[in-house]
């Protein structure tokens, strides 16, 4: 058990609240940096996946954990970000200009689906960007001449300003770099002014704003950084997968994605990074799985489907903080240890909130 | 000390059918406890709605420190100084103590996103400043030990401190407490008015208050409003209302009743 005395303001706003966060964290750095030369190049491209995935779990993550707006339509954001590095790349703009207007304007599409969101909540803001999605997929599937049509778009490798980022290797410390930055925004953003009025947003949007915050300002902001994440995210993928076309960015994408943050953890950061370890890595477990089933299971059609839907709802049930609140659970465990009581985390009711002047 | 901070002036609120508030006048003095009481529907809450702009008006007009309040938008409110807590208590639930009485430090924000999301010395050092202004409001109402507990898990009479905590973290002139004493015992209850003493005395902010306790309303109110069904009936000293009859007729019922309660046993 840790206990931290705090003498100092400053101790409180530090990212490393002690010195366990700097030993692991630094070592968690240093396995990723040596990973091209300890795995395979196949894991290394499905750990390049789990950071640009990590990238867009981390922009949902502050809409939809941290701000309380539930977007589906998210991979249309994606796509926004994938087709504008697509087309810029090809035209010649060097990598991370292409970069920026991929991210910028992501950014302004999404400050635009963000309008219904001052109006509309709850379900009701999730059929809005459910049909946003669909608005997009469609544009990118008629509007040929840009983004190819239902063909699709080739991609040419990265280019910085004359070096090209061919090699696997290459790409993965790209992602690798971006994923931290990305990560240190948020992390910013959260443990200031801006970040504290997303979740006052989130958690009571009538008293927000008697304590003086613009909702309408700050939800469009949300909308955007989220956005602008994925738009990052999407020109990523665009490069890694050299190919793109309408129907990777679909609602099952957009599902995938939200399954991801609600998995990993509503609320928390890390459930980002829990969130994309577990959407990339789950479909290679249940291939391995299949060879152990009886066939008629094995080799059935949407067993992976099945197996997502049911993880789910396990999690719903059982778990609705996700695999970040697993952790923290076992990690309270060990550190209590014998001492941890079965109803430590039991929520407490509360039916005092008033719905009334909602 | 006897100028005017908020007038009311024949403030009416129409919901369909409902007339909630009807031609309700009056003027909060700077530096003074005023308290609103009646039954329950009197429309006590519904004023404190107006007043944060919560609800518009049908007709009449409320004025802070001589600016119209209908011209404002809800946010803009807090930023005039005037900061209120709710019946049943509206705090940021899924977070710690502490980052909610920071998010009372919004209305005196100096950073841009952009320093927060780079989270440079500018907004480092306004971080540290909020921190030392939240850690005087945390010492005058003895928070400390909730510091970093999360409010979901606190318990009723301390998440109603937090409240006010949180109120007066937006260093207001005028704050609105929506009963104070209400779900706490006759311990807190008894806190509650030293603190309101000392934000009125030591922190010079007015107070606006609804209040069912009237022990704690004749104990702290300079002046009483008791209105009922949306209309005034008396204003004065808390002692002058108490023994006006319409207020007890209000709250007991006319004499005719009670006759009529008695013929029938």
């Amino acid at each position: 058990m840790r206990f931290i005395f705090k003498t100092d303001y400053t101790q409180d706003i530090r990212l490393a609240k002690h010195g366990g966060h700097v030993f692991w964290y630094a070592l968690l750095v240093l396995t990723l940096l040596a990973a091209p030369w300890i795995v395979s190049e196949y894991w290394l491209a499905q750990l390049t996946f789990i950071l640009i995935y990590s990238i867009v779990g981390l922009g949902l993550m502050l809409l939809a954990g941290f701000t309380g707006l539930f977007s589906i339509g998210h991979a249309a954001f994606l796509g926004v970000g994938a087709y504008t590095q697509a087309v810029l790349t090809n035209a010649g703009l060097p990598f991370p200009l292409a970069l920026l207007c991929a991210g910028a304007l992501s950014a302004a599409v999404g400050m635009v689906v963000g309008l219904p969101a001052l109006r509309v909540k709850g379900i009701y803001l999730g059929i809005a960007t459910l049909s946003f999605g669909f608005i997009v997929e469609e544009v990118f599937a008629r509007w040929e001449s840009v983004t190819g049509g239902n063909a699709g778009i080739h991609i040419k490798a990265p280019n910085m300003f004359g070096w090209q980022l061919a090699s696997g290797e290459e790409f993965y410390f790209l992602c690798l770099v971006l994923a931290v930055g990305a990560t240190l925004l948020i992390l910013n953003l959260l443990r200031s002014p801006t970040g504290r009025a997303f979740v006052a947003i989130r958690d009571s949007e009538v008293s927000a704003q008697s304590m003086g915050i613009h909702l309408a300002r700050y939800k469009t902001m949300s909308f955007a950084i989220s956005a602008a994440l994925a738009g990052v995210g999407g020109a990523l993928y665009a490069h890694k997968l050299q190919f793109i076309s309408p129907d990777q960015f679909n609602i099952v994408q957009s599902i995938d994605l939200l399954l991801m943050v609600v998995i990993g953890g509503l609320g928390s950061v890390h459930g980002a990074f829990l969130g994309a370890i577990f959407l990339i890595t789950m479909p290679q477990v249940i291939a391995l799985g299949k060879d152990w089933l009886p066939d008629v299971v094995g080799q059935a059609p949407g067993l992976q489907g099945t197996v997502y839907g049911l993880v789910l709802i396990g999690f719903v049930l059982f778990e609705p903080l996700g695999l970040y609140g697993r952790w923290l659970k076992v990690r309270t465990y060990l550190q209590l240890f014998p001492f941890y009581r079965r109803g430590m985390f039991k929520r407490q009711k509360s039916f005092q909130k008033s719905d009334r002047l909602r | 000390m006897m100028d005017v901070l908020l007038s009311a002036k024949d403030l009416s609120v129409r919901f369909g059918g409902v007339l909630a508030v009807n031609g309700v006048s009056f003027d909060v003095k700077r530096g003074e406890v005023f308290t609103l009481i009646g039954p329950n529907g009197a429309g006590k809450t519904t004023v404190f709605n107006l007043i944060s702009r919560i609800y518009t008006p049908t007709s009449g007009e409320i004025a802070f420190e001589g600016r119209k309040l209908s011209e404002l938008a809800p946010h803009d409110v807090a930023r005039l100084g005037i900061a209120r807590t709710f019946q049943n208590i509206e705090l940021f639930e899924h977070a710690s103590v502490l980052q909610n009485l920071l998010i009372g430090r919004h209305t005196h924000r100096e950073t841009t996103l952009w320093s927060d999301l780079f989270f440079t010395p500018k907004t480092r050092r306004a971080e540290v400043a909020a921190r030392e202004k939240v850690e005087q409001v945390i010492e005058l109402l003895d928070l400390q030990h909730h510091r970093e507990s999360l409010v979901a898990g606190l318990p009723y009479g301390v998440r109603k401190v937090v409240e006010l905590a949180r109120a007066l973290c937006t260093e207001p002139k005028l704050l609105l407490l929506d009963e104070p004493s209400s779900g706490l015992n006759v311990e807190e209850t008894d806190d509650m008015v030293f603190w309101i003493r000392d934000i009125q005395h030591e922190l010079g902010v007015t107070v606006l208050m609804v209040e069912h306790d009237m022990s704690l309303v004749s104990k702290v109110s300079d002046r009483v409003l008791a209105m009922n069904q949306g209309e005034m009936l008396a204003l004065g000293t808390p002692r002058e209302v108490q023994a006006h009859p319409g207020v007890i007729e209000a709250y007991l019922g006319s004499v005719d009743d009670v006759a009529s309660l008695r013929r029938a046993a």
